[in-house]
């Protein structure tokens, strides 16, 4: 511990980034550019929630992390590991106990609380990138509200295939006014972005940028008026708790074409398990 | 309707040692409703020109041209195009269109452009086109890939689809065979029956004796020439 | 009767060299102008100038607003700037993937401007796209396909059709039949007569071909080293020009 100082970052490196929360809060859905720092991961692996945690820890927190909806997986792991190592905080893999969630394309499914803080890990900040690869011209569409683009995209998508395609980083709008980029979580945790009780921040470590929605905050998912916004899902029960309210993931069981829907959310599904709800391929 | 009051016209080469050509100096005439009046005089006398300048093709040093009442001379370009889509027709001796637009929009765009609904504008371009013998089967084609002739009577009827005011003829029945010619001059009666003013360039004396009332010989306004 | 575009002294300089310099001319509703020139001569400066895409250093470029009457474009704040940019003005430039998204489809293409200014009915947009893809001459079929893979005269159709679906009153054009084969550019110019007929527009073409500007321009500004020489009708300024450069211009061009 000693060597390190808490939370890894130093303390003006973590002003500066709580400077840029700040202001995200402030203005919900606005991108702040903050001045990223090397991290001990390669970029990709989380840099920018790592950041943003560090920044927003203190030592009473209980952390958790999630990774796909799980807490097990390689990543998940080792960002847990790496708070406790340099910040010494609790840490868990239940929802409930947790009061900073890191998480990597999900949002759980149990209802966060006022005092929680989801901290979303960022590949691509900026939503109208794919269509107009100048950020000196995105900047202006954001400041002008010229957000025409992001139905083209959407448009596109439905061209293509006959419907919005578009299942992960659904573009949102937040409070009528900035288009955001959700980060790439499933289109059916998007209903759960607006009017949430916890704090959301996002950080993006390579591309430089935080941006956040503060408590209670009005997020709209775009759409056309004949093509309207639906948050879709595997349609199927869990197949370990049974549970048909959840995001779920398909796994490939064995190479015959065999497969089975389980919750995304492994937290969600082990408390479920430990209450007695059964799926019809629990063992 | 067509009043010229001492109009005169040079052109200055600049960059031929900026040599100043005086083409007609000190033209006064006027064209009353129904009146056809033939310019005459030798080749090269000027009589091409000073039609040009009437249409406002060419630019007036001096004079006034009083056209329904605008002068001409002293007018903004917006002016002068609207005068020559509502009052002021001109035949050329030479059809200028654009590439592959069909025969029959070449000759209709005259009402086009007066907002004449494109049905009753094509009707108009029809009867033209048969009054003038232009075979239907061409009328899908460009005038462009036309014989001289046919080109002629393309740009005779694109000239009388609008029943303009004031008109001006460049030899309109050059190269037409005896059929088309009385066509054209009979156009050019009825043109006169119903108060339109005509200048017109006749070679064809005949032509010119059957429909003209005055003559003008403008060899009187060239320099030089006059004898 | 309002002028349209009221452009009162424009002057460009890019340091010691000028731009252009103090150009000044009305357009009215339903006018075409055509600007020629020499490369050099400053006409895509004023072109640019003109459109909002440059700053002049003097002037003013007066638009006859449908709400609030003239307004100098150059003093007003860039969001109406840009928003003059996709309802009441279009640009047409002359290399179509200046102008297109070469990576989304004809219909997005053309929808973009409806869905910039607040369409949200998709199968209205699309709708609206396909009618505009007949009227520049492209089979509905394509509505799909990216423009990379139309032909140059398609590409340049297609973006005469993202720009006009909006409605726009006022199109500036840079050089719009530059780079395409003879045949092409006639069968652009003509559906350019069409619809700048149909439609009302006023327009202001730039161009270093005088063909161009003789089918589609009523009026016609020659400018060299900057400065305007000569003005007056298209027509007039053609066959009968009075500045020496005018009549150098027109002289020099091949006669077929």
């Amino acid at each position: 511990m000693t060597e390190y100082n808490f939370a890894y970052l130093d303390e003006q490196t973590k002003r500066m980034i709580r400077r840029a929360i700040l202001k995200g809060l402030a203005i919900p859905g606005y991108q702040v550019p903050f001045a990223s720092r090397e991290m001990p991961m390669p970029y990709g692996w989380g840099t920018g929630g790592v950041q943003v945690s560090a920044a927003v820890l203190t030592p009473k927190d209980t952390f958790k992390v999630i990774d796909q909806g799980a807490d097990d997986t390689t990543n998940a792991v080792s960002i847990r590991t790496f708070f406790q190592r340099t910040a010494g905080v609790a840490t868990t893999t239940a929802t409930s106990d947790a009061t900073v969630i890191q998480t990597r394309h999900r949002i759980p499914e149990e209802p966060l609380h006022e005092g929680h803080i989801l901290v979303y890990q960022v590949p691509i900040p900026e939503p109208l990138r794919f269509l107009e690869p100048r950020e000196s011209e995105t900047r202006k569409m954001h400041s002008l509200e010229e957000y025409g683009l992001m139905h083209v995209k959407l448009y596109e998508d439905i061209s293509r295939h006959g419907h919005i395609a578009t299942s992960y980083a659904y573009p949102v709008k937040v409070e009528g006014r900035y288009v955001m980029d959700p980060s790439p979580i499933p289109k059916f945790d998007n209903p759960k972005l607006g009017d949430m009780a916890a704090i959301q921040l996002f950080g993006a470590g390579r591309e430089q940028r935080i941006y956040a929605l503060p408590p209670y905050t009005q997020v709209v998912s775009l759409d056309f008026e004949d093509h309207p916004f639906e948050a879709s899902k595997a349609d199927h029960p869990c197949g370990m708790c049974g549970a048909t309210d959840s995001y779920l993931d398909e796994l490939i069981i064995d190479d015959l074409g065999g497969r089975m829907f389980v919750c995304s959310d492994t937290d969600y599904c082990e408390a479920r398990q430990a209450a007695g709800h059964k799926g019809k391929d629990a063992a | 309707m067509i009043e010229l009051k001492d109009v005169s016209k040079t052109f200055t080469l600049h960059n031929q040692g900026s040599a100043v050509i005086e083409v007609i100096s000190d033209v006064s005439f006027a064209v009353a409703p129904g009146e056809c009046v033939a310019l005459t005089g030798a080749s090269g006398a000027g009589k091409s020109t000073l039609m040009r300048i009437i249409y406002g093709n060419y630019l007036t040093q001096a004079g006034e041209i009083r056209i329904g009442g605008l002068d001409i001379v002293r007018s903004e370009p917006r002016d002068i195009i609207k005068l020559r889509r509502d009052v002021l027709g001109y035949v050329s001796q030479f059809l200028r269109v654009v590439p592959r637009v069909p025969t029959l929009d070449v000759v209709a765009e005259p009402l086009r452009a007066l907002g004449v609904p494109t049905d009753e504008a094509q009707d108009r371009a029809s009867a033209l086109l048969t009054q003038l013998n232009i075979p239907e089967r061409l009328w899908s084609l460009s005038p462009t890939t036309f014989s001289g002739g046919e080109q002629q009577r393309v740009n005779i009827a694109r000239g009388f689809a609008h029943a303009y005011p004031a008109m001006l003829l460049d030899e309109p029945t050059a190269s037409l065979d005896a059929a088309n010619r009385e066509v054209v001059l009979s156009l050019i009666e009825d043109a006169k029956a119903r108060g339109a003013a005509i200048i017109g360039i006749f070679h064809d004396e005949a032509a010119r004796t059957r429909v003209c009332d005055r003559e003008i010989d403008v060899g009187r306004f060239t320099p030089g020439m006059a004898a | 009767m309002t002028p349209l575009l009221s452009v009162q002294g424009i002057t460009k300089r890019y340091g010691a060299h000028i731009g252009c310099a103090d150009v000044s001319f009305d357009l009215y509703p339903g006018e075409v102008m055509g600007i020629v020139g020499e490369s050099g001569s400053g006409k895509s400066t004023l072109l640019n100038c003109m459109a909002g895409h440059l700053t002049p250093d003097a002037g003013h470029v007066v638009f006859d607003t449908r709400t609030d009457g003239p307004r100098d474009t150059i003093t007003m704040s860039e969001p109406e700037r840009r928003m003059l940019g996709r309802t009441d003005w279009a640009f047409v430039h002359q290399h179509a993937r200046d102008g297109l998204r070469m990576g989304v489809s004809a219909g997005g293409n053309v929808g973009e401007r409806l869905m910039a200014v607040g369409d949200r009915h998709y199968g209205d947009i699309r709708d609206k796209a396909m009618d505009w893809l007949g009227r520049v001459e492209i089979d509905a079929s394509r509505v799909d396909d990216r423009p990379r893979t139309f032909s140059g005269g398609m590409q340049q159709r297609l973006q005469i059709a993202r720009n006009l679906v909006t409605g726009p009153r006022l199109v500036f054009m840079d050089e719009p039949t530059g780079g395409l084969d003879v045949s092409v550019q006639a069968r652009l110019l003509d559906l350019l007569r069409g619809l700048v007929r149909d439609m009302g527009l006023s327009a202001i073409i730039v161009t270093h071909d005088l063909a161009v500007v003789r089918l589609l321009a009523d009026r016609l500004m020659v400018m060299k080293s900057g400065r305007v020489v000569e003005s007056g009708l298209t027509d007039q300024v053609l066959d009968d020009p009075q500045h020496a450069y005018s009549q150098l211009l027109v002289s020099s061009v091949l006669q077929v």
